[in-house]
């Protein structure tokens, strides 16, 4: 019986991952390592202005005197800058005016993925920039989004072609000092998604942003910055996959949002990485800085993050609560299974009077995988009458893995009401087995149970994405059930 | 419809049954009494193919197939429903998306299409009003929170959608007052059919007031020792267990 029990606890990850394959693309990459000839060399590559070269160049020199953060609850084996390739791209048109100046392979690997890059094919109401290692390959309706003067293309454009609002915005929100990796985003970021809403415009569809690893030894390094001016509203959603690769690739994002006075700004996060085999070998390292600041009275800025993939994720989108009113949120459901370690979670910092925030975040893990959640919840003096919930509860499957939770709460006003809320449980075999006694077989028993978790978190998706997640929260614990 | 020969059950390498006879045909309302630690909640466990049972000998045919090669799942696929002493909760999920999916599954099982929403969503109010629940409670997540007769009437609320041929109600009456107790026989009582059978699993007699039972076997350290009619029940309600134990040897 207890023979049995191991048997299917071992069982873990029969549903592979689908997106590993490889794509066979011409691309340019430059000579590995990292040194500040190569951050010219990326600057001079995407064309950019003066000012940008001058960013990256001080970033860089800040990153050379920081060393790699040892206080998450994760075990990461050293990373060899020396051997990565920080630049490489699918060698096309660049900015491509239509689909036939695309790589036919290009459009096929997007396809295979489900992200049609052909406009008429795509889900009605979304918007993509679909970039591949370094590069954005297209951005899907630009014209429609450019009537109502909503800026939406890949960063490398922007910085081309918005290079006031770059050059106001970019580092505003993460300053190129921010952390490590944000330094060293800040020195070699390729590419990523700009995004700029302007007063009083609802966005009337979900702008999107599909990440793809491909190349092999490369690090990936994109740069989203999103804006929202007074009284707009955007929803934003951002897909990644990557190869499966036996070497362990680094992914170190950072994304900066702006909301000004009324805007509201929905950041929607499916990462889907390749974890790794489940022995733990290969996977993707994400190190990811993403920050928002609502700025302006009134504004709103909402985190919904669905994490199934890398080996190693590190991770805390962030509110800055600055204008009064002001409202931060973030929904999160991460996913440990076989060897994977996540340390996630978020940061609310209450500057604003009456600001508000709610943090709800639904850890599982399974196989040996290994959970963390981390939040800072702060709120200085000045701050009158803030509120806060926290909820945070952790899902054990099987015996082998681990839930850990490092709450931060740091008051300096005593208007503020911090609540605070944690549970831990586990998927029970009597659970599973009353599912079973109703005719709903195991595998089936362990979505419903998982769907039941993390329906808080799920329903604050848009709805193709929720059935999306949905699904691959139940691919990505197949087998592991305890 | 069931027959079980010669079953004995282990748990941990513990013999708890040893070597049950039962018969039951369709149209049967069997009653098992016995006291505490008898055996009445494995056999109902054996019956459904819970994992920490062991069968170390006898066999159990059902609808003429050997039940112990079935999974648990596919036993309850072909119409044999367990009604759980302690129902467990399963927060976030929806007693009406719990229910669905169960019917579904099923009814994927006998090669028939997805309920329709509309004949769904009428078969809940017709088996709600049946065995008396409420209607904010098929809205609320599977047990969660539920007091004590809340989740006993759930769970014959659920034998009810799923129509079971054989249902096994394992102690539903314990823990019930006089009046979630009546709703519940009265749930059983409508629901018996000449094509269904009901064994109907008590510490007590007081349920055999409302449920009529046609047999009534006395579970006795793992033994079956007596098997009557109804008034057996009474018998025992005046005399105790004890009087078993002199039956026995």
């Amino acid at each position: 019986m207890e023979e049995n029990k191991d048997q299917i606890l071992t069982e873990v990850t029969k549903g592979d991952y689908k997106y590993g394959f490889f794509s066979d693309i011409d691309t340019d990459t430059i000579p590995k390592g990292l040194s500040e000839d190569v951050v010219r060399l990326i600057s001079e590559k995407k064309q950019e202005p003066e000012f940008m070269l001058e960013f990256r160049l001080k970033a860089y020199r800040h990153w050379l005197t920081m060393k790699m953060p040892q206080w998450a609850h994760l075990r990461i084996p050293e990373i060899r800058y020396e051997d990565i390739i920080f630049y490489a791209a699918p060698k096309q048109v660049v900015g491509p005016k239509s689909l036939s100046e695309v790589d036919p392979e290009l459009l096929r690997t997007f396809n295979k993925l489900g992200i049609p890059l052909e406009e008429q094919k795509h889900l009605t109401g979304v918007a993509v920039d679909a970039v591949m290692d370094s590069i954005s390959v297209k951005t899907t309706f630009r014209e429609t989004l450019a009537e109502m003067g909503i800026i939406f293309c890949s960063m490398s454009e922007a910085i081309r072609e918005y290079p006031d609002l770059v050059k106001k915005y970019l580092g505003s929100v993460v300053p190129f000092t921010d952390n490590f990796f944000a330094s060293l985003n800040s020195a070699v970021f390729s590419d990523g998604s700009f995004c700029y809403i302007p007063k009083g415009v609802r966005s009337p569809m979900e702008l999107s942003t599909y990440f793809r690893i491909n190349a092999a030894n490369t690090g990936q390094f994109e740069r989203t910055l999103l804006i929202a001016e007074d009284d707009s509203y955007v929803s934003y959603l951002e897909g990644c996959t990557a190869p499966m690769r036996d070497e362990n690739q680094l992914h170190a994002a950072v994304v900066e949002i702006v909301a000004l006075e009324n805007a509201e700004v929905k950041y929607s996060t499916v990462q889907n990485w390749y974890p790794g085999d489940k022995n733990g070998k290969g996977g993707i390292f994400n190190f990811v800085t993403k920050r928002g600041i609502c700025k302006g009275d009134n504004s709103k800025i909402s985190w919904t993050q669905v994490e199934t993939g890398s080996a190693v994720t590190w991770k805390y989108p962030s509110c800055i609560l600055r204008g009064n009113n002001t409202v931060g949120e973030f929904y999160s459901v991460a996913v440990t299974n076989n060897y994977q370690q996540a340390d996630t979670g978020t940061k609310m910092i209450h500057i604003g009077k009456n600001s508000r925030s709610t943090i709800i975040s639904k850890g599982i893990s399974a196989g040996h995988g290994q959970n963390s959640f981390r939040s800072l919840v702060k709120v200085i003096k000045s701050a009158d009458k803030v509120r806060n919930f926290t909820q945070c509860d952790s899902l054990l499957m099987g015996d082998k893995c681990g839930a850990h939770t490092f709450p931060y709460i740091e008051v300096e006003n005593e208007s503020a009401i911090i609540e605070h809320e944690a549970t831990t449980s586990k998927i029970g075999e009597d659970q599973i087995f009353y599912c079973n006694q109703r005719g709903i077989d195991t595998e089936n028993a362990v979505g419903l149970i998982i769907n039941g978790y993390t329906r808080e978190v799920l329903n604050k998706l848009p709805m193709e994405f929720a059935v999306e997640a949905q699904k691959l929260l139940q691919i990505s614990l197949e087998g592991s059930v305890g | 419809m069931l027959e079980i020969k010669d079953l004995h059950v282990s748990i941990d390498g513990r013999e708890i049954l040893k070597g049950i006879n039962l018969e039951v045909k369709a149209g049967e309302v069997h009653a098992i009494m016995g006291p505490n630690g008898s055996g009445k909640s494995t056999l109902a466990a054996a019956l459904a193919g819970k994992d920490s049972i062991e069968i170390t000998r006898g066999s159990i045919t059902y609808m003429g197939e050997n039940l112990l090669d079935m999974k648990p799942e596919d036993r309850a696929r072909k119409g044999l429903f367990l009604g759980f002493q302690y129902p467990v909760e399963i927060p976030g999920v929806s007693i009406v998306n719990f229910m669905k999916t169960a019917i579904n599954e099923q009814r994927k099982f006998r090669g028939l299409d997805p309920i329709s929403a509309s004949d769904f969503l009428k078969k809940m109010r017709d088996k709600k009003e049946l065995v008396g629940l409420t209607t904010n409670l098929a809205n609320r997540s599977v047990n969660e929170g539920f007091s004590g007769g809340e989740k006993k009437k759930n769970e014959i609320f659920q034998m009810a959608m799923l129509e079971p041929l054989l249902a096994i109600l394992d102690e539903t009456d314990s823990g019930l007052d006089i009046d979630a107790l009546k709703t519940v026989a009265n749930g059983v009582n409508k629901l018996r059919r000449k094509d269904n059978a009901t064994i109907v699993i008590t510490h007590y007699q007081r349920l055999l007031e409302h449920i009529i039972p046609d047999f009534v076997h006395v579970l006795y350290k793992g033994r079956i020792v007596k098997s009557s009619g109804k008034e057996l029940a009474l018998e025992l309600e005046e005399k105790g267990y004890e009087w078993m134990e002199l039956e026995a040897e």
